[in-house]
């Protein structure tokens, strides 16, 4: 038998069964239509383009039935059996190995006192020596340290980027000290989202900041949490994801660990604390989740030193009275914690970042902004409507703060002018005086220069009249003399 | 510790960024398992894959499809007698969920019945066109939601599969009209349709031409040339390249060869073998489609073709209507020459390199 034949009548079969149950099928989809099994499935009622109802399905987001808006087609959703190997089996493996080209993103951000060995535990958790020097305990605030480090393994290209709370704890008021860690959060949300609402934007060669992971070091005091760390976990379990752990375990003997595990988790719950839930929907992993969640918060040692154990090294720490060894499940959670961060979980922590938590910031952001989906007539308003609207009133508000400073500059410039001007009749008046008084003074001089040379004009009219009598004088002598003279010579004949 | 493993190939060589260190780890720490995590997560969400076939009746594009995916999606459509001609262009989409392996892929077929029948075939582009933005326009609608969802549908057409008859000649004018409009938006795999009506030198000689055509009008087809991300990709494409357009050659019937059982279409002169390389270019065409590009025509897509679409729709925003976009879309925007032609052409796919951390925050 031709297997058309046999596929047609199943058809023909399916078509069958798919007309009778068409009026249910439109009102609420059977589970075998969408075949996502997740639970996260929920269903929701929108209005389509043409103002009807219809079922959306939220896994798939598909509205059933698939409506194609050029009319025509029959658009169930069918299962099809094949007759043969078609061969697009290799789908998740095209997908990995676009993504290994690409590499991956993941970012841990360590809360916790200084020296409680947040650097120690990341150096241990990825086999290699980050450079970072031990900070000092005089910070005078919370600030938070990011350094980027590049790691391969076989083919998988991962760019890891651990941020660093310096100074918690430090400080004398801790009131503040949440603060910086969630502005660092929040920015790296901000900065995504930034990206994302640009015209021309290159979201998948984005290098993703955002905090996939929070690694919150409780101290050992083998009581309870301190106030700060309930209040910081507080404060950051609706933004990041947060896995507790107890630092350095091996000061707390073992039957006190397990007491101080179950007041840690129990003061957590009562205060609403929400921390990372390791997924346990998807069978693969829903096991090992399950029985790794019961050990939270993890006790971890971090150790970067070898000793010899055995006969092989293994990664430990040496005590005068004995080895704490680090990979040893007996001996602290190390290996549990390794295990869920990396190898179990990185990729759901990442979709978690990217799908709860960056969407509510996303959210909570736009409509902080003014935007709304639907308007009180319910009819959806488009993002870029209301950004263009928004867009323009600030647009407005630009240009009349520009008239405004326009005004002012205007107004100045007209009293400096006014300023000028009179500085300008000041100087004229100035000179017009000196100017006459320079006139002045040079009609007196004048004058008495003239009254100068008439005195001299008089002395030389003097003097001239006086050397005319002088000489007159003289002549008058010289004639008497001569007469004399005659007369002397006439008497003597 | 295990030792550890191989460094990367060296064709592939990627320069650090300045302000990322690479360190060296001393022994295994578990990264590569992210990769099992990745494939869980695909296979537990599925797949989509929305497929368009372009081409005038009668060059068994139905059949081709069936053929393709080995499942009776349509019911190859004979012209009856008393059935008219549809005066316009009607686009009818079809879906299903297929699975193999594990792998669940839901599929979507869109055929063009009535794509240049008519006597005068002006604009008979526009509808098609008009088709596939609006599938960009529900996109990009449900990404700009406040409130979005986990997940949104994915509607949009990863490849068009241009159907060109057999002339031998060389391409006509209206499949270079429409290649030439549709290379702007979405990725178009030519192929010769019907190809057991030429013999192997007319297909050669028939295939240089189309290229040469290709090329004269600065058509680019998939796999285009400009988004070919490293040496491997290259050289894998451009061999790829060497052989588009395909020669197909569809059935759905199975005959009896040699004692196998192969699909094939039975003729007095022979049996035509459809996945036999000697006979015609099915495997090919099968290969580059499904097991090799399927997940990079749709990243081209995402990437490339839709983000052009947003920009260009994004800086016309003026022109928005209230709602869901697709309410009075006419067939259009088709984008005029002008502006949205010039991004494709310059824009180039930049993927993930160390050295665009100065775009960062």
């Amino acid at each position: 038998m031709p297997l058309v034949a046999r596929g047609s009548r199943a058809l023909a079969e399916r078509s069958r069964k798919g007309g009778a149950g068409e009026a249910s099928r439109s009102r609420s989809p059977s589970s075998s239509q969408c075949w996502q099994t997740a639970p996260r499935r929920s269903w929701s009622r929108s209005r389509d383009g043409r103002g009807r109802w219809e079922t959306v399905c939220e896994c798939w987001g598909l509205a059933i039935p698939v409506r194609c808006a050029f009319g025509a087609g029959n658009e169930d959703l069918r299962n099809l059996s094949l007759s043969g190997h078609v061969g697009f089996d290799s789908l998740p493996d095209q997908l990995v190995n676009k993504s290994t080209s690409q590499g991956f993103c993941f970012n841990i951000l360590c809360v916790g006192e200084t020296g409680i060995g947040k650097s120690t535990l990341m150096d241990t958790l990825f086999n290699t020596k980050f450079e970072n020097d031990p900070a000092t305990h005089n910070e005078p605030g919370v600030r938070l340290k990011a350094r980027s480090y590049e790691l391969q393994e076989s083919n998988v290209r991962l760019k890891l980027t651990i941020v660093d709370t310096v100074g918690f704890g430090d400080q004398i008021n801790k009131d503040d000290s949440y603060k910086p860690i969630v502005e660092y959060i929040d920015a790296q949300f901000e900065a995504y989202l930034q990206e994302e609402l640009k015209i021309k934007r290159s979201l998948f060669n984005y290098h993703d900041t955002r905090i996939h992971a929070c690694l919150y070091f409780i101290a050992p005091t083998g009581h309870s949490l301190k106030s700060l760390d309930l209040v910081t976990m507080k404060k950051l379990d609706s933004k990041v994801n947060i896995i507790p752990i107890i630092a350095k375990a091996d000061t707390i003997a073992k039957n006190e660990l397990h007491k101080f595990k179950s007041k840690i988790m129990s003061e957590l719950v009562s205060n609403g604390v929400q921390i990372y839930q390791f997924p346990t929907d998807e069978e693969t992993v829903a096991e090992i989740n399950a029985t790794m969640s019961v050990h939270l918060p993890f006790a971890v040692v971090g150790s970067t030193e070898e000793v010899k154990i055995g006969n092989k090294m293994a990664k430990a720490r040496q005590y005068p009275w004995g080895v704490v060894q680090v990979e040893n499940e007996n001996h602290c959670d190390f290996v549990k914690l390794r295990e869920m961060l990396i190898r179990v979980n990185m990729e759901d922590l990442r979709e978690q970042t990217h799908t709860r938590h960056y969407e509510l910031y996303r959210r909570c952001k736009l409509e902080e902004m003014g935007f709304k989906d639907t308007d009180p007539d319910s009819k959806p308003f488009s993002l870029q409507e209301t950004y263009e609207a928004k867009r323009n009133e600030f647009l407005g508000e630009l240009q009349k703060k520009e008239e405004e400073m326009r005004q002012m500059f205007v107004m100045r410039v007209k009293e400096k002018e006014a300023e000028l001007k009179e500085a300008e009749k000041e100087l004229h008046e100035k000179f017009d005086l000196l100017k006459r008084t320079h006139q002045e003074e040079k009609k007196k001089v004048e004058d008495k220069k003239k009254e100068l040379e008439e005195e001299v004009n008089n002395f030389q009219k003097k003097k001239a009249a006086a050397q005319l009598l002088q000489s007159q004088a003289q002549q008058a002598g010289a004639q008497q003399t001569k007469k004399d003279k005659d007369k002397k010579n006439a008497s003597f004949t | 510790m295990d030792p550890l493993r191989q460094p990367p190939s060296p064709c592939s060589p990627r320069p650090s960024s300045p302000r990322t260190q690479s360190c060296e780890m001393l022994g295994y720490v578990g990264i590569e398992a992210v990769l099992d995590q990745l494939k869980i997560k695909a296979m537990k969400m599925g797949f989509e894959f929305n497929i368009m076939v372009v081409g005038q009746s009668g060059l068994g594009k139905s059949t081709m499809v069936n053929t393709l995916f080995k499942s009776k999606m349509w019911k190859s459509t004979l012209p009856g007698l008393g059935v008219p001609t549809p005066k316009t262009l009607q686009l009818q989409s079809v879906t299903h969920v297929i699975e193999e392996k594990g792998v669940k892929l839901k599929l979507t077929v869109t055929d063009t019945p009535g794509f240049g029948d008519q006597i005068n075939n002006d604009k008979c582009w526009d509808p098609i066109l008009g088709y596939i933005n609006e599938q960009y326009e529900r996109y990009l609608q449900e990404e700009i939601l406040i409130t979005r969802q986990r997940h949104i549908p994915d509607t949009r057409v990863h490849c068009c599969v241009y159907f060109v008859p057999p002339t031998g000649h060389c391409l006509r004018p209206l499949d270079i009209e429409f290649l030439q409009r549709l290379c702007q938006t979405v990725n178009v795999v030519p192929v010769i349709a019907r190809a057991d009506s030429l013999t192997i030198e007319e297909r050669e000689a028939f295939r240089r031409r189309i290229q040469h055509n290709l090329r004269t009008h600065c058509i680019e087809v998939y796999p285009q040339k400009c988004f070919d991300e490293d040496i491997n990709d290259r050289i894998l494409n451009s061999k790829i390249r060497e052989r588009i357009p395909f020669a197909v050659v569809g059935a759905d019937r199975e005959h009896l060869v040699n004692g196998r059982c192969v699909l094939g279409r039975k003729t007095k002169w022979g049996i035509i073998e459809v996945e036999n390389m000697a006979h015609c270019e099915f495997p090919l065409l099968r290969d580059l489609l499904i097991r090799t590009h399927l997940q990079d025509l749709k990243d081209i897509t995402h990437n490339i073709h839709y983000e052009n679409y947003r920009v260009f729709r994004l800086n016309k925003s003026h022109v928005l209507p209230r709602g869901p976009g697709w309410v009075n879309l006419a067939p259009g925007p088709a984008p005029s020459p002008a502006s949205p032609q010039a991004t494709p052409r310059t824009m180039k796919v930049c993927r993930w390199t160390q050295d665009n951390s100065d775009d960062e925050c």
